[in-house]
């Protein structure tokens, strides 16, 4: 699966996640900002990480502005980010 | 070595800096000897200087220890105006001993630290640009963190010796005589910066309204003054406190203060004549309101509320739901104006306030109190100081001296984000868990295990979950994941003390 466009999701609202996702060519490369990269940032880039490569994506850029989301959160942004970048209509349900 | 709440500390600073371990919350009955200030006799003529600039290059020198109040919080124009003059002079190796900094003397603070102009700093506590540069090793020699009574004992007892206080006020006589009540910038209570007219060798005092002698009330005397130089502006009002005071709508921190109500209302101390001093955060005044309701209901009436006083304390006072107001200082102009009129309303310093080398403070009367935290641990040891980064971003404040109270509840949400504020171990420990006994969050409350009264008591209260503290902990590592540890230099860039001056914890350079 390629990524066809830059597309984004998430607000930048306390708790929340915003993720902008662009096409790359080395790999996932995730630039993240968070205020507790400290103890956090590895999951949160895993998270991003895991739903990018269940939809079949080798190569991404994303760009990811962390503003103390949970995992459930990050993970429905990524998928919402996903989903536009790729013009999917219909839920990847086995991501899902 | 390790203190009793199981901290590590350097060896080599706590001999060079001549400290003991943190030990018990007890202070008992120990003699101390307290000192007296230098006196330049003056029969008063002259105390009006028209430069400031004269007055430092007279009275400040390299190596001194200067100070300063809090009082103006951020609308201080003091600070800065003093501090300005003072690296531009080249004056070097001062210690700062302010009450407190607030963000606005931060930048300030760190470019006086950068020209060498100080050297060694004591405070309440620190935050922003200023906590950021101290955790990250800005200082050679470490911070000394002490709470609002834990300050008025090390001066009392000379550990803090001030040679030169700056102290803004909104109104002065050509004496000195004092108060924080009138004029422009009026913030209430002078009550953190009467310890330092009190003991300090030289007094400035600035001031924007030079008024007619002899100018009374006089909370600062002017037997205690020697200069007062008068400047433009002292501080700017809207900043001095929030202006209005909004209650929160906020579902999860009415959760938390309909709870909090709860426990003091079903607590033994709540009965005709109890006292109580809540914070400034929106859980807290809404306790206040939910409070006011349940002593209406019960009839009930407060002897006294204590501590930093907002308006919707001061309301009570008005209708008659308190009889007194102890008040070291105002967060808000409801609470300041409400001084000045209501001869109920008693200013008090902070010695009077907190200092645990007493002969009797009012903390020392105080049953009730809600304090907030950054994080509590498992063993109840409460954090204010230390942000989830490592970083300092806070302040002691009289979060220590008033946990004393007879019963102490920490109100907090179970997490912030993603930080879970129920932790195993806190980052700093400010305050014991030994003067903590119930922990309030929107799940439910943890009591404090030796507390087998309030245990047996609150557990027949319907609505009121009782969870253990380790349920607590587990419940917010549920939600947000299991942290990775926060890394730390060897290097310590901070001393905690507890209110009796033994070191409580110490904070470490982050690691980047």
């Amino acid at each position: 699966m390629e990524i066809k466009h830059t597309a984004i999701a998430g607000t930048l609202e306390s708790s929340d996640i915003q993720i902008m996702l662009s096409q790359g060519t080395n790999g996932i490369e995730i630039n993240l900002e968070s205020d507790v990269i400290k103890q956090f940032g590895d999951q949160i880039k895993q998270v991003i990480t895991d739903v990018i490569k269940d939809y079949g994506i080798d190569n991404a850029k994303v760009k990811a502005v962390d503003k103390g989301a949970l995992d459930c959160v990050i993970k429905a942004r990524t998928i919402t980010a996903v989903q536009r970048s790729i013009d999917a209509t219909e839920p990847n349900w086995e991501v899902l | 070595m390790k203190n009793n709440v199981n901290r590590e500390l350097p060896d080599n600073l706590m001999e060079k800096m001549d400290y003991k371990p943190f030990e018990s919350v007890e202070i008992g009955n120990p003699v101390v000897q307290r000192v007296a200030p230098t006196v330049r006799v003056s029969n008063g003529e002259n105390k009006i200087k028209d430069s400031l600039e004269d007055v430092v290059k007279e009275n400040v020198k390299d190596g001194m220890t200067i100070s300063f109040h809090h009082h103006f919080r951020e609308g201080d124009y003091v600070f800065n105006k003093v501090m300005r003059i003072i690296i531009d002079m080249g004056i070097k190796n001062l210690t700062l001993a302010p009450s407190s900094l607030t963000n606005v003397m931060n930048d300030m603070v760190v470019e006086a630290i950068e020209a060498g102009t100080v050297t060694n700093i004591t405070s309440s506590g620190m935050r922003g640009s200023l906590g950021d540069a101290v955790s990250h090793g800005a200082l050679k020699e470490p911070v000394i963190f002490r709470s609002h009574g834990g300050r008025a004992r090390a001066i009392e007892e000379g550990k803090i010796k001030i040679d030169v206080a700056f102290l803004g006020v909104p109104n002065a006589d050509e004496m000195g005589n004092a108060n924080g009540m009138e004029g422009k910038a009026v913030f209430g209570s002078l009550g953190y910066a009467l310890m330092d007219a009190q003991y300090a060798n030289k007094v400035v005092l600035l001031t924007d309204n030079i008024v007619a002698y002899p100018n009374t009330p006089a909370s600062i005397k002017q037997t205690q003054v020697d200069y007062i130089v008068k400047v433009d502006e002292v501080g700017n009002p809207d900043k001095i406190g929030s202006g209005a005071t909004r209650f929160t709508k906020d579902p999860k921190e009415l959760k938390i203060a309909k709870m909090v109500n709860d426990v003091i209302t079903n607590s033994p101390y709540f009965k005709d004549g109890f006292s109580f001093q809540t914070g400034s955060g929106g859980a807290a005044l809404a306790v206040t309101r939910y409070l006011r309701q349940s002593m209406i209901d019960n009839h009930i009436k407060a002897s006294f509320a204590l501590g930093g006083i907002t308006k919707p304390t001061t309301d009570l006072l008005k209708e008659g739901l308190i009889e007194k107001v102890m008040d070291v200082q105002d967060f808000d102009k409801g609470a300041a104006a409400s001084m000045h009129d209501n001869p109920n309303q008693q200013e008090i310093d902070a010695s009077w306030y907190a200092d645990p080398d007493n002969k009797g403070a009012v903390v020392d009367k105080l049953d009730v109190v809600i304090l907030s935290a950054l994080e509590v641990d498992t063993k109840f040891n409460v954090n204010v100081m230390s942000g989830s980064d490592g970083v300092i971003r806070g302040a002691i404040g009289g979060h220590q001296d008033a946990a004393t109270a007879k019963l102490t509840i920490i109100s907090t949400p179970l997490v912030r984000g993603r930080i879970a504020t129920v932790v195993n171990d806190v980052t700093t420990v400010v305050t014991p868990g030994d003067s903590i006994d119930v922990i309030v969050t929107e799940v439910g409350i943890a009591i404090n295990p030796k507390r087998q009264d309030l245990i047996d008591r609150l557990a027949k209260v319907p609505g009121l979950p009782i969870f253990t503290i380790d349920e607590l902990q587990a419940m917010a590592q549920k939600i947000v994941g299991e942290a990775k540890p926060l890394e730390f230099t060897d290097r310590t860039v901070a001393m905690v003390e507890y209110r009796d001056g033994s070191i409580i914890d110490t904070i470490k350079e982050v690691k980047d």
